[in-house]
């Protein structure tokens, strides 16, 4: 029997979402809550879906068996919590929460309950960065000494702006939408760092959120880490996320589209030559039973869908991994902090 | 039923978009910063035959129709594919300001914004009159161009597969031809799937633009039930991305689209005299071994 999922959050997310986990061959969307009675009276006309204005209300009586949340992430952890309290699987849009203990709360319930828990740091499921991933822990780059990340985009080019994206106390800003994302790839590729050692939390049109963000970021055996993010870049079409990885060995530069590997002198790996080595994600991408906007955003719900068939815990992107990006965000608000 | 050009001629290279390199992008990006270079590459696949513009209802396009227009004589037979909408627009848009507001922003000649202010509500909860209005927005740029096909892109097309908000093909398909007179286009990457639901609301022999490569690249269902569907379903494919972003040798790319002889179309983009002739070149000869067809 399919697995009835309600959405609660019909921004761009959720009805990205509402239609990738429609079409797979065993989940099927059966309610919706938003805030908006636009958004609802058009879904409920059209589509048949149950509407909802009430998160609590929709969790109780619609049947479901699991969530999907895709609010502000200010309401992540209310909307969260009582799903779980009432034994739904869980899919909760990045970053978490905006404190680490919410974060690990959350993780805490739901091993207890023994739910799926995943996150939406999609980025893990571009074959590109699972194959860098993958690279870096083999030992293709010998012993990596610096890994940086990036991310660019154009979310916030002019002064105005007024949806929840644009309000720190709402979870906006460039940390919390782009910076998470990077921190998220970086721990994927080689596991957290333990200090942040300077950061700089910059604002350049927004008002009341930083729209870049700047970190040095330390991490066991010597390895150092640069975060650079900036979501006013007009001269990106859309978010380009970057991660270089530097070892004695060689280096890795990968994004969405591909991996370049450089090797030294008598350091081949596998079927990677000396010298620069190029894959595209023609190559390295999985394909997907259905296609929306990108693989991974379709691969991501995919396990989700299989984790709760299998009741396999140990699923990718679980609360627990996504508390450690939660955790790095924390260091930074404080090391900006601290630097004044 | 009208006859669609063998070869289209596509423009992801003008706006940054490439699936395999961000870099190369940049650079297309930054070459094709004047409009003027776009018409220069557009004059030169004309002059070649290649009268049919597939494109995007980008920002940048009404400069370019405004260029069509200007010269009827020199463009008599250029004939506009549009594909609306161009996404980025509206999706920034709905973060930036909402859904409601972006309705406004973009609907025909700000119907809603002034004449029907009060009526808002109305006429956006009715969601086939918001395509229409949104539609006749998108298409005021190509006002008396040859229009004879007008696609709806793949996100929005897939999301709507995807939502089970089939109705809107429907009448999407039969808007066009009432206001445009003109043949509705499907751009997707879920071909099996989207024409069950075309079928499912009476879209009889749809045209269906979606990846059509030998390397299974976003072809959703995978290669052999593509093929097969190509086969022997009724629709009429253009195939697009056959070079799968460059991922596969030209003739190889080619041969393989060319062999497949319901495939009506083939689109494709490039910014250079020789890549176009040598894609044009490498159609016509393989349809001449594939089907004695003559280029047409």
């Amino acid at each position: 029997m399919a697995i009835r999922v309600g959405i609660i959050g019909a921004g761009k997310m959720g009805i990205s979402h509402y239609a990738i986990v429609n079409a797979h061959r065993d989940a099927s969307v059966v309610a919706v809550c938003d805030t908006s009675s636009y958004v609802l009276s058009v879904l409920r006309k059209y589509t048949g879906v149950a509407t909802y204005g009430d998160h609590e209300e929709m969790i109780d009586r619609a049947g479901l068996d699991a969530i999907l949340v895709a609010t502000p992430t200010s309401t992540h952890f209310a909307c969260a919590k009582y799903a779980l309290e009432r034994n739904l699987h869980l899919f909760v849009e990045k970053p978490l929460t905006l404190s680490p203990e919410q974060s690990r709360a959350l993780s805490e319930l739901a091993t207890q309950r023994k739910r799926i828990n995943q996150v939406g740091f999609h980025n893990r499921f571009i074959g590109t960065f699972q194959e860098a991933r993958r690279l870096v822990r083999a030992g293709a780059l010998g012993q990596v000494t610096n890994l940086h990340g990036s991310a660019f985009g154009q979310v916030v080019v002019k002064e105005q702006s007024s949806t929840w994206r644009s309000k720190k106390s709402e979870g906006g800003g460039c940390l919390h939408d782009y910076a998470c994302h990077v921190v998220d790839l970086m721990n994927f590729v080689s596991g957290p760092p333990i200090r942040v050692g300077g950061a700089r939390m910059q604002s350049i049109f927004s008002k009341d959120v930083e729209d870049a963000v700047y970190a040095i970021l330390a991490y066991p055996d010597g390895m150092s880490g640069v975060l650079e993010t900036n979501w006013s870049d007009e001269t990106f079409r859309k978010m380009s996320t970057t991660l270089t990885a530097y070892g004695t060995k060689g280096k890795i530069v990968a994004d969405r589209q591909e991996l370049k590997l450089y090797l030294r002198a008598g350091c081949g790996f596998e079927r990677y030559e000396e010298g620069w080595n190029t894959r595209y994600i023609t190559d390295l991408q999985k394909p997907v039973s259905f296609y929306l906007r990108g693989e991974e955003y379709s691969a991501q719900i995919d396990a989700f869908v299989e984790a709760i068939q299998s009741g396999n815990m140990d699923h990718e992107n679980s609360f627990a991994s996504a508390c450690e990006a939660d955790r790095v965000l924390d260091l930074i608000v404080r090391a900006n902090q601290a630097d004044g | 039923m009208m006859k669609l050009d063998r070869i289209l001629f596509g423009d992801n290279q003008f706006f940054g978009v490439n699936h395999m390199s961000e870099e190369k992008a940049r650079q297309q990006m930054m070459k094709f910063k004047d409009t003027a270079a776009i018409i220069e590459v557009l004059d030169i696949a004309y002059d070649m035959g290649i009268r049919t513009f597939m494109c995007t209802t980008h920002d940048r396009m009404r400069e370019v129709c405004d260029h069509i227009r200007a010269d009827p004589t020199r463009y008599k037979a250029f004939i506009f594919h549009p594909c609306m909408p161009y996404a980025h627009k509206y999706a920034n848009s709905v973060t930036e300001v909402g859904a409601l507001e972006t309705i406004k922003r973009y609907s025909a000649g700000s119907v809603v914004g002034t004449l029907l202010r009060g009526a808002v509500g109305a006429i956006t909860r009715d969601i086939y009159d918001l395509m229409k209005l949104l539609v006749d927005g998108e298409m005021k740029s190509f006002a008396s161009l040859n229009t004879p096909v007008i696609l709806v892109q793949n996100v929005v097309t897939d999301l709507l597969l995807g939502m089970k908000l089939h109705g809107v093909f429907a009448e999407f398909h039969k808007y066009i031809r009432e206001r445009y007179g003109a043949e509705a286009g499907f751009i997707t990457m879920n071909v099996p799937a989207l024409l069950d639901a075309l079928e499912a609301v009476g879209i009889e022999n749809p045209i269906v633009c979606a990846n059509i490569n030998k390397i299974n690249f976003r072809m959703c269902g995978g290669l052999e039930v593509y093929e097969r569907t190509i086969r022997e379903r009724r629709f009429r494919p253009i195939a697009m991305s056959v070079f799968a972003s460059g991922a596969i040798p030209p003739e190889e790319a080619l041969d393989y689209v060319c062999r497949q002889r319901k495939i009506e179309s083939i689109v494709f983009g490039a910014s250079s005299r020789r890549n176009i002739e040598q894609t044009r070149d490498l159609i016509v000869k393989l349809d001449a071994k594939y089907a004695g067809a003559a280029w047409r």
